[in-house]
């Protein structure tokens, strides 16, 4: 199946209550498969046809205040049109889970992958994970819930997955019967939010000079106190559902995943489907006897902080491969590891190599040549791999 | 239709330094406006002269605060625990009867 169909199927078994989604290239094979499910019973659900991103994330925030779970998908424009009211949600503490199926931003128009969208909005108060694989999207998709519904997290959550380059790629992945799903990802009871005319309350309500800042600090803590949870849902699924298929995910899930990181001394750092090629660059690379690792970021909001740190420890070389960037700047991935090495006192040299940007392929070659220059020191702080 | 939980609001406080807040900013029942009172952002105050007030009610219809009420057949109050002091009633008042003044503290 294709990895959308591994969302499809993780969302059928979540059993959400409200589904709001737009089409947009290319998330559209997961709603479309949503609908189908809604439409022929194997999903009790509302499913709310919307007219608009705005009106769909809208309509979310509107069931999950009413205390029931919701879920919704989109892309590049799409999560733009969202922006505005990814800050309200996150703000409420209302769990939702979302899937991004990254795309690039236009203008000129574009709907092949990047991460611009994504990274465009982590600032908003979500939790953000990236899947590589149509394994990691199922799992991750079922975990995103239980990360979220935690009552010492109640935030929402965004999924990333590559649009095209994983989203329409058919691979092989397990999924688990739906009693063992339902044993891991209770019902959703919600403590703070219900809407409901017995017992009126008020959400959104003004926050005042005086209290803005405690409220904001206490959504920082929601976030930073996230990362615990993160790890114990990872480990317990882990632990719950052990590698059906080989290589198709983690075998034990965590913040990042190293591959292939024992006594790397230069070390690729990256997000996403793309890392399936860098692995097999590593492979060759190891072959020759090159001290070549991949730190691969899974969860990037929180940001894990002290889990890159470790694993960079003994790094001499760092090259960031991203598929975004900041103009002006650099890739927001870079700027975060940078300042992660400087607290820890590290002399390691850092690269930020952007690629791929609106579906540019991102070729074998293409790292080989990132190696090359990083092992030499080639280049310029930031260099494009057209 | 699922079965609504009861929140527990005492569960939901907690304290930042010495601020109360809750998860989400959640309040306890409705009517949050009324009982936030705005009235101390007010830098002008609306003062009725009731030798000229004929008693119409523009003010009363206008004012976006809902903030004046009517006392009897020819006498509206401020309650100014409320006004923010927008004016909008000295401008739309027939009679030029409210005098908008400045508010010293």
């Amino acid at each position: 199946m294709e990895a959308s169909h591994a969302i499809s199927e993780a969302v059928k078994m979540i059993k959400p209550n409200v589904i709001a989604a737009y089409p947009i290239t290319p998330q559209t094979h997961i709603v479309e498969k949503l609908s189908e499910y809604v439409a022929n019973g194997e999903i009790d659900a509302e499913y709310i046809r919307v007219e608009s991103e705005f009106a769909a994330i809208s309509a979310c925030l509107g069931a999950e205040a009413t205390g029931v779970r919701a879920y919704t998908s989109t892309s590049s424009q799409g999560l733009a049109l969202m922006f505005e009211i990814l800050f309200v949600i996150s703000g409420m503490r209302l769990p939702i889970g979302m899937t991004v199926v990254n795309r690039a931003l236009s203008a000129p128009i574009n709907i092949w992958n990047d991460h611009q969208d994504g990274m465009s909005c982590r600032d908003a108060g979500w939790l953000q994970i990236y899947a590589e694989t149509a394994q990691e999207c199922f799992d991750l998709t079922v975990m995103q819930y239980k990360i979220s519904e935690n009552r010492d997290v109640l935030l929402p959550s965004m999924l990333g997955l590559d649009g095209f380059t994983l989203s329409h790629v058919y691979e092989p992945f397990d999924i688990p019967e739906q009693k063992e799903i339902d044993g891991f990802l209770p019902e959703y009871k919600p403590t703070h939010a219900v809407l409901d005319p017995g017992q009126p309350l008020t959400l959104g309500a003004l926050g005042f000079p005086s209290h803005y800042m405690e409220l904001r600090r206490s959504q920082v803590d929601a976030m930073e106190g996230s990362l615990k949870v993160i790890e114990k849902v990872y480990k317990e699924y882990s632990e719950k559902f052990p590698v059906q298929i080989k290589n198709t995910r983690p075998e034990k899930y965590y913040h990042i995943e190293e591959y292939k990181m024992d006594g790397a001394e230069i070390v690729f750092v990256a997000i996403g489907s793309v890392c399936g090629s860098i692995k097999d660059v590593v492979d060759d690379l190891r072959a020759k006897g090159e001290k070549v690792g991949l730190l691969k970021i899974i969860t990037y909001r929180p940001f894990p902080m002290e889990a890159i740190k470790k694993s960079l420890k003994s790094a001499s070389k760092i090259a960031v491969i991203e598929k975004a960037i900041s103009p002006g700047a650099n890739g927001p991935v870079f700027d975060e590891i940078s300042s992660l090495l400087f607290e820890a006192k590290s002399a390691a040299e850092i690269r930020n190599f952007i690629v791929g940007l609106g579906g540019r392929d991102v070729k074998l070659d293409h790292i080989q040549k990132i190696y090359d220059m990083t092992k030499k020191s080639q280049g310029k702080k930031q260099e494009w791999m057209f | 239709m699922k079965k609504q939980n009861r929140i527990d609001y005492g569960s939901l406080k907690s304290k930042i330094g010495s601020v109360e807040i809750t998860t989400g900013a959640v309040l306890e029942s409705n009517g949050s406006t009324s009982k936030t009172k705005t009235g101390a952002w007010r830098s002008l105050r609306p003062v009725v002269d009731e030798k000229k007030c004929i008693g119409c009610g523009m003010c009363w219809t206008y004012c976006p605060e809902g903030c004046i009420t009517k006392k009897d057949a020819k006498k509206f109050e401020v309650n100014f625990d409320y006004c923010k002091g927008c004016g909008i009633c000295a401008n739309e008042c027939p009679v030029k009867a409210i005098a908008m003044v400045v508010e010293e503290k």
